[in-house]
C-alpha cells in the first residue's frame, strides 16, 4: 500500500524526469515500442490534424457562409474539401481510435504489451508519415507541370478526374501513396490488435469476459483486414493508370469509372463502422461506469457487433443508387442498409437499458455519452431516410447528405472521442480533466453541433449540392448557411477551451490516483500513468469485472457467472 | 496497487493461447486475399472487353510445368517443417532448398513468358485493358513470390550457418503458412487467367 501512496501523490512522469534533457527525451519517444507511449503518439498526431482539418473546416464555412462570396478561389475550395475529407478519415479518426485502442486494448486484458511491439512502432510511423506526406503535397505538389498544388479531386477521387489528362502534376500522386501508406499502417495495427487480443491474454480472461471494449475493437480490426485491403489495392490501381500507362479507369479503353466506384465504396461504406465502433467501444466502458451498474445484455451487445461487422460488408453501393445499377441493385442495397439499423438499435437499446434505474452521475464523460446516444439515434434515423432509394435520388450529393453523415462523424464519434478524453486522460497522465473546463467545452460544443449540424439538412432539403463553391442570394440558402457557419465557429471555440484543458491539467490538474471513477476494468487496478511493464505479476481474472470482484469480495460478479 | 489483480479463489485451470505468429499470419492472409479478390474481379470484369488485340486466346499458354513446381514447393516446405518439429535440421534444409529451387522454377517461367508476351506479342501493361489487369494480377502474385522466396532463403542461410534449430519450427511453421497461401492463389489465378478467361 505504500508503493500506492507514493504513486498517488506525485504522477510518475518517467519521459519528463529522465536526465539527458531533450535530446534523450525525443529519442526515448522516436524508438519506444511501449504500446501506451505510441498509443499517447496516435492520440497527439491525430489531435494536430484535428486542428488542420478543422481550420480547413472553417475556412470552407465562411467562404459559404453569405452567398456570391470570395474569400477563398475556387481551386482553393476544392483542395480545402479534399484535404478536410482525407484527413478527417485517415490521419485523424484512424489514429485517434488506433491510438486509445493501443493504449487500452493491453491494460484491459492484462497484457504487458501489444503482440508485435516492433510492427507497432511501425505501423504508428508510416501513418504519421503519411499524413504529412499528404500535407507536403501543398510545397510540392505542382511537380514540374506546375498545376495544382494539394489534391482536388475529392476525399473519394472518381474516376476519371484522377486519370492523368484531368490531373497533371502530383496532387494526386500525394493523395493516393498517403492513403496507401497509411493503409498499411492500419493493417498492421488492426493485425496486431486482433493477434494481442487472441493470444496475450492474462489468466481467466475468456473471450466471454473480454471487456466489450477489446470485444469491438478486435471486430473493428477484423473489418479493417477486408475493407481497407480494396482500397489499397484500388490505388495500386490507380498508381498502376497515372504512371505505367494503364487502362484500368480509362474510359477511352474501355475501362470503367464505375468500377472505381465501386472498389472505393466497398472501403468506404465499411469504414464509416470501422470508425464508429470504437466510439460504441467507449460507450460500453463508459456508460455502465457512470450508472453503476453492469452492462445490460453483453452477449447481445458482442453479436450485434459482430453483426454489424458482417452487414455493412454489403451495403456499399447505398453511396451510388444515381449511377443506375438497376431496380434489383438499388432494392438489395436499401434493404442491407435498412437490416443493418437491426443490430444498431439492439445497442441502443441495451444502453437504454443500461442506464435505466442506475444511479447516473452526471461527470463530463457521461453528458457527452448521452449527447452521443441522441445524436447517433438521429443519424440513424436520416441514415434510414437516405437508405430508401427514390428519396436518395432526390438528395443524393445534397447539404442533407453531408449533414447526415457528419451527424455520424462529428455528433456520434467525435462526441464519444471527447468522452474518452475525459475518462482516460486521469489513467493516462495521472491527472483530472478539469470538470468545469468540461462542463464549459461540453455545452458550447453542443450548441454549435446542433446550430451546424441540424441546420445543415435544410439547405440539403431545398437543393443545395454538396461541393459548390459559392451561391446566388435567390436560392434562400443564405440565412440556413450563416447559422451553420456561426455553429461552427461555436465548435472551434468550444474545441479551443478542450485544447486548453488537455494542456492546462497536463500541469496543474487534480491528482486522479489510480481510480478516479471507481471503475471495474484492469486498467484502473495499476497506477496513473502505468508503468512501462504495465502489470508487476500478472493478474487473473475470474469474471468480466475484476475490480469489482476486488472491491466486492461479499458480493464478486464471478458467483454469478 | 501496480502488483497483481489477486482474486484468487479457483485454483489455477489449463490456460492456453493460440500463437500470436499464427494469427498474425492468419490476419495478413486475410488482407492479402482481400486485395488479390480485387485484382480478380478486376479481371474478370474486363476479360473481352479490350478495344483492341491481342486477345489472351492468341498469346497465353498453359503453363503446366510452373503450376506443377509452384504447387509441388507447397508440399517441399511442409517436409522442411515437419523435419524441423523433429530436430532434423540437415533434412530440412535439404527440404527448404528443394522448395526454393521449385519456386525460382516458376519464376523464371513468369519471366520467360513475360518476354515471350511483351518482345514478340507487342502486349504490354499499356497495350490494353487485356495487358493491364494481366500483368497487374500476375505481377501481383509473382511479386508474392519473390518476397517469398526471399524469406526462405534467408530461413535455408540461417539453417546452413547452423542458426536454426527445433525451436525455430513455429517461425518456420509460420512462413509455410505464406508459401502455401501463395500457392493457393495461383490456382485460383490459374484457373481465372489461364482457363476461365481464355
Amino acid at each position: 500500500m505504500a508503493t500506492q501512496t507514493s504513486a498517488t501523490a506525485t504522477p510518475a512522469r518517467a519521459p519528463a524526469s529522465s536526465p539527458g534533457g531533450f535530446f534523450a527525451l525525443v529519442t526515448e519517444w522516436v524508438t519506444t515500442v511501449d504500446h501506451k507511449k505510441i498509443g499517447i503518439m496516435y492520440i497527439v498526431y491525430a489531435l494536430l490534424f484535428l486542428v488542420v482539418a478543422g481550420v480547413e473546416a472553417l475556412l470552407m464555412r465562411i467562404q459559404l457562409a453569405v452567398p456570391n462570396n470570395h474569400f477563398v478561389d475556387p481551386e482553393t475550395f476544392n483542395r480545402l474539401f479534399t484535404m478536410h475529407g482525407t484527413t478527417m478519415v485517415f490521419f485523424v479518426g484512424m489514429p485517434i481510435l488506433f491510438g486509445f485502442g493501443n493504449y487500452l486494448i493491453p491494460l484491459m486484458i492484462g497484457a504487458r504489451d501489444m503482440a508485435f511491439p516492433r510492427l507497432n512502432a511501425f505501423s504508428f510511423w508510416i501513418s504519421a508519415f503519411a499524413g504529412f506526406l499528404l500535407y507536403f503535397s501543398y510545397f510540392a505538389g505542382s511537380g514540374l507541370y506546375g498545376a495544382g498544388t494539394a489534391p482536388d479531386v475529392g476525399w473519394f477521387a472518381y474516376a476519371p478526374l484522377t486519370a492523368r489528362v484531368f490531373s497533371p502534376g502530383h496532387s494526386t500522386d500525394y493523395w493516393t501513396l498517403s492513403i496507401l501508406l497509411s493503409g498499411i499502417g492500419s493493417l498492421g495495427t488492426a493485425l496486431n490488435i486482433v493477434a494481442t487480443t487472441l493470444c496475450m491474454r492474462c489468466k481467466g480472461m475468456k473471450l466471454s469476459r473480454l471487456p466489450l471494449l477489446v470485444w469491438l475493437y478486435l471486430v473493428t480490426s477484423c473489418m479493417a483486414f477486408v475493407a481497407i485491403s480494396p482500397l489499397t489495392a484500388a490505388q495500386i490501381m490507380l498508381l498502376i493508370d497515372r504512371y505505367l500507362g494503364g487502362h484500368f479507369f480509362d474510359t477511352q479503353a474501355g475501362g470503367s469509372a464505375v468500377l472505381w466506384m465501386h472498389f472505393f465504396w466497398i472501403f468506404g461504406h465499411p469504414e464509416v463502422y470501422i470508425l464508429v465502433l470504437p466510439a460504441f467501444a467507449f460507450a460500453n466502458e463508459i456508460i455502465p461506469v457512470f450508472s453503476r451498474k453492469a452492462i445490460f445484455g453483453y452477449p447481445a451487445m458482442v453479436a450485434a457487433t459482430v453483426g454489424i461487422g458482417f452487414i455493412s460488408l454489403g451495403v456499399w453501393a447505398h453511396h451510388m443508387f444515381t449511377v443506375g445499377l438497376g431496380p434489383s441493385a438499388n432494392a438489395f442495397f436499401t434493404f442491407t442498409t435498412m437490416v443493418i439499423a437491426v443490430p444498431t438499435g439492439i445497442k441502443i437499446f441495451n444502453w437504454l437499458a443500461t442506464l435505466w434505474g442506475g444511479n447516473i452521475h452526471f461527470a463530463t464523460p457521461m453528458l457527452y455519452a448521452i449527447a452521443f446516444l441522441f445524436q447517433f439515434l438521429v443519424a440513424g434515423l436520416t441514415g434510414i431516410m437516405l437508405s430508401a432509394s427514390p428519396f436518395d435520388w432526390q438528395l443524393s450529393s445534397s447539404y442533407f447528405v453531408v449533414a447526415h453523415f457528419h451527424y455520424v462523424l462529428v455528433g456520434a464519434i467525435l462526441f464519444m472521442i471527447f468522452s474518452a478524453f475525459y475518462y482516460w486522460y486521469p489513467k493516462m497522465t495521472g491527472r483530472m480533466l478539469s470538470e468545469k473546463l468540461g462542463k464549459w467545452h461540453f455545452w458550447l460544443f453542443l450548441i454549435g453541433f446542433h446550430l451546424t449540424f441540424d441546420f445543415m439538412h435544410i439547405p440539403g432539403l431545398l437543393g443545395m449540392p454538396r461541393r459548390i463553391y459559392t451561391y446566388e442570394a435567390d436560392r434562400g440558402w443564405a440565412i440556413w448557411n450563416l447559422i451553420v457557419s456561426s455553429g461552427a465557429f461555436i465548435q472551434a471555440i468550444a474545441t479551443l477551451i478542450f485544447v486548453y484543458n488537455l494542456v492546462h491539467s497536463w500541469f496543474k490538474g487534480e491528482v486522479a490516483g489510480p481510480d478516479p471513477w471507481d471503475a471495474w476494468t484492469l486498467e484502473w487496478s495499476v497506477t496513473s500513468p502505468p508503468p512501462s511493464y504495465n502489470f508487476a505479476t500478472e493478474p487473473v481474472v475470474e469474471s468480466r469485472r475484476p475490480l469489482w470482484d476486488l472491491k466486492h469480495p461479499e458480493d464478486p460478479d464471478a458467483s454469478y457467472e | 496497487m501496480s502488483s497483481a489483480v489477486a482474486v484468487p479463489h479457483q485454483p489455477a485451470e489449463e490456460w492456453t493461447q493460440p500463437s500470436r505468429g499464427v494469427v498474425g499470419m492468419a490476419c495478413l492472409i486475410v488482407a492479402e486475399s482481400a486485395i488479390f479478390i480485387i485484382f480478380v474481379v478486376a479481371y474478370i470484369f474486363y476479360t473481352g472487353k479490350s478495344l483492341t488485340g491481342p486477345t489472351p486466346q492468341q498469346v497465353l499458354d498453359l503453363p503446366i510445368f510452373a503450376t506443377v513446381c509452384l504447387l509441388s514447393s507447397s508440399i517441399t516446405v511442409h517436409f522442411a517443417v515437419h523435419d524441423l518439429h523433429l530436430n532434423k535440421v540437415a533434412r530440412s534444409a535439404w527440404w527448404l532448398a528443394a522448395t526454393i529451387l521449385l519456386g525460382g522454377i516458376f519464376i523464371v517461367f513468369t519471366a520467360l513468358e513475360w518476354y515471350k508476351l511483351i518482345v514478340h506479342d507487342n502486349l504490354t501493361i499499356r497495350t490494353n485493358l487485356f495487358g493491364t489487369t494481366f500483368y497487374s494480377l500476375v505481377g501481383l502474385h509473382a511479386s508474392h513470390v519473390l518476397v517469398g522466396l526471399l524469406m526462405l532463403s534467408l530461413a535455408l542461410i540461417f539453417a546452413i550457418r547452423g542458426k536454426v534449430t527445433h525451436h525455430h519450427a513455429e517461425r518456420l511453421e509460420v512462413l509455410s503458412l505464406y508459401w502455401h497461401f501463395v500457392d493457393a492463389v495461383w490456382v485460383v489465378v490459374f484457373t481465372v487467367v489461364y482457363v476461365l478467361g481464355r
